[in-house]
């Protein structure tokens, strides 16, 4: 089937011409008065203006959000569960009109928002509902007599700067653990996705006590610079590349407060000989692994864009991907059919198309695709490029930096060892996948690949209660766990001597 | 380390230079860092100068005008040490960088200097 654009006729997205800053449960316009059109990637034309706001808005919204964070700080850990899960239920009970809203806005396809981005976006909220009720305080006993207790505190009011490639889930990721341990937020969205979370914002904004959320639209330069260099906030999360994440470290060192930062990969899909052993399920999945490259136009942190495959089955395993390829439907993200939409900005499909010119020069075989994808219609204008696979080796740039397109790098092994060596040479250390029908090499190879998820004979999984994050420049924190929780919270220790009896010092 | 046959690592193009003057104009002279990664990645931040703290990882790849352009040493080396060009182009600037004019950020672009196979096989062996 196929939605109807949010803002045309029988929509089931309503649209506005524009829209405002969401602060202290108000929609309060930006204070210098100045929007900017927000594009739809699929047509290049616009949805509708946002904020362009200035840091005069960050102020606003920190004033917003430490009004209410002392309430929602020491409301009991049953209240805020239950909140999260009333955000949880909104989600949804809104399913369809935020995948649509997303897809519009991002270019994915609504396939994978309706299946993936918003029931993942609820499903964290209610794991981290769950896991702020479940959390213990501990103790220990220093002696008979003293008695050290540990307290979580929440910190208070928090920065939250996330990406375009998942502009709901990404703040779901963000705002679930945040909240849940008791801290408001100023969350500021990617440029390219502005508009989405506002449409969140509509659905869970009367759900949350006014402060506790608080977006801020604006550019990075201006408004993510007011926020992370602000003295009020006591952490700052981030998502995107290595310069910012440096940056954002830098202002936090000025304040002494705590980062957490996911800055990308490259991730490694190997892919040993034996999963050719037979023809069977397991076989069609691993072929579905290597394609899952496509997923979200490899606008993913975790694209695993490095294929690499045992020599002795490159060909016929090769021969077989690229018949899967092949069979990507690519176009209009509103129709359930299409497997993969346009990139989410000129710039990016730019760049994409920069690297596949790169890969040529550098020597690399073009196995499909190579182009920017022509759509006929409404989409003649979108930024579409073909899913694409270039072989060669790993010096390659296309093997060594994070394209975010629909391009995948691939390249052939021999033993274990070489695949190894191949797939730990890189900056970067956030994912990597391994399959294999032997579950020793599974686990061997899992073990010494450093990268934070080693996906074992799947990829392109998200689910709460796995935990999430980067080694090398990849980044500092765990996501999607409750450990987050600790990165969001204080610890209070109160040191009890229950003796009447002097230390004897004095 | 390679560069153009006048030894320049860093190309600008006309409307770069102009973009760097009309910002230097306004505010002092700037700053570049190549960046790597996720979303916004490749992308060639511009800060006021002294924004941001470099450190000994950073190869100062060019000074362009009085505005230096700086790359963490380890990415240049996996791309192979390109020869970039700096240019501009319409759209949002990545992360906290300053735009390049009204709508227009900056960009590089490069092409790979010497990229070495591994062992003896060429870059394009065994289709």
């Amino acid at each position: 089937m196929r939605y109807t654009p949010p803002g045309q006729p029988g929509s089931i997205v309503s649209v506005q011409t524009h829209y405002e800053n969401f602060i202290g449960g108000k929609w309060l316009p930006p204070a210098s008065g100045k929007y900017r059109v927000d594009l739809s990637p699929a047509t290049a034309a616009p949805i509708c203006e946002v904020p362009h706001s200035s840091p005069e808005d960050v102020e606003h919204a920190l004033d917003a959000a430490h009004a209410a964070a002392p309430a929602w700080g020491e409301a009991s850990a049953a209240h805020r569960a239950e909140v999260l899960n009333a955000v949880a239920d909104a989600i949804e009970a809104h399913r369809e009109e935020l995948a649509v809203a997303e897809s519009w806005e991002n270019g994915k396809p609504v396939r994978e928002t309706l299946a993936a981005d918003i029931p993942l976006a609820a499903d964290h909220f209610r794991y981290f509902a769950a896991a702020a009720r479940a959390r213990e305080s501990t103790t220990t006993e220093i002696d008979s007599q003293t008695i050290a207790y540990h307290f979580h505190e929440p910190l208070g009011v928090v920065g939250q700067i996330i990406p375009f490639n998942f502009p709901l889930l990404m703040a779901a990721w963000k705002l679930a653990p945040a909240l849940a341990a008791g801290n408001a937020s100023v969350l500021k969205p990617a440029s390219p996705t502005p508009w989405s979370i506002l449409k969140l914002a509509e659905v869970i904004g009367e759900i949350l006590p006014p402060g506790v959320l608080n977006i801020v639209n604006g550019p990075g330069g201006e408004i993510g610079k007011a926020l992370a260099t602000s003295p009020r906030i006591a952490k700052v999360a981030f998502t995107g590349e290595t310069v910012t994440g440096r940056l954002i470290m830098q202002y936090a060192a000025q304040n002494i407060i705590p980062v957490t930062l996911e800055l990308g990969g490259k991730s490694p899909n190997i892919f040993f000989a034996d999963v050719m052993t037979a023809d069977d399920e397991f076989l069609d999945k691993a072929v579905e692994g290597l394609v899952l490259y496509a997923f979200n136009k490899g606008e993913v942190c975790t694209c695993p864009s490095r294929a690499l495959i045992q020599e002795s089955m490159y060909d016929e395993f090769m021969a077989r991907c690229l018949d899967r390829i092949a069979a990507i439907r690519q176009g209009d993200p509103m129709d359930t059919e299409t497997m993969i939409g346009p990139q989410v900005s000129a710039q990016q499909l730019e760049k994409v198309s920069s690297y596949v010119d790169i890969g040529r020069a550098e020597g690399a075989e073009v196995l499909t695709g190579g182009h920017r994808a022509h759509m006929e219609g409404e989409f003649a204008d979108g930024y579409f490029y073909e899913p694409t696979v270039l072989k060669g080796h790993n010096k390659m740039r296309v093997f060594q930096e994070e394209i975010f397109g629909p391009v995948l790098a691939v390249t052939t092994f021999s033993d274990e060892a070489e695949a190894l060596s191949i797939a730990n040479d890189t900056l970067y250390g956030l994912g990597a996948g391994v399959w294999t029908r032997d579950g020793s090499q599974a686990f061997r190879m899992g073990r010494a690949i450093k990268a934070g998820r080693v996906w074992i004979n799947c990829y392109h999984q998200y689910p709460a209660g796995a935990a999430f994050g980067g080694y090398k420049v990849s980044g500092i924190g765990r996501e999607t766990h409750q450990m987050m929780l600790d990165h969001y919270s204080q610890t209070k220790n109160l040191l009890v001597s229950y003796d009447p009896k002097a230390m004897g010092f004095f | 380390m390679t560069g153009t046959e006048d030894g320049r690592r860093v190309v600008t193009t006309p409307a770069a230079r102009q973009a760097i003057a009309a910002l230097a104009a306004r505010g002092g002279p700037v700053m570049f860092v190549l960046s790597g990664g996720c979303c916004g990645g490749t992308a060639p931040m511009c800060f006021r100068q002294g924004e941001f703290i470099t450190g000994a990882g950073d190869l100062l790849l060019a000074e362009i005008g009085r505005c230096p352009f700086y790359v963490d040493v380890r990415l240049y080396q996996a791309w192979g040490e390109p020869v970039l060009t700096l240019d501009v182009e319409p759209g949002f600037p990545e992360g906290f960088s300053l735009p390049a004019g009204d709508g227009m950020h900056f960009v590089v672009r490069g092409q790979p200097a010497q990229c070495p196979a591994p062992g003896s096989e060429g870059p394009a062996s065994r289709a």
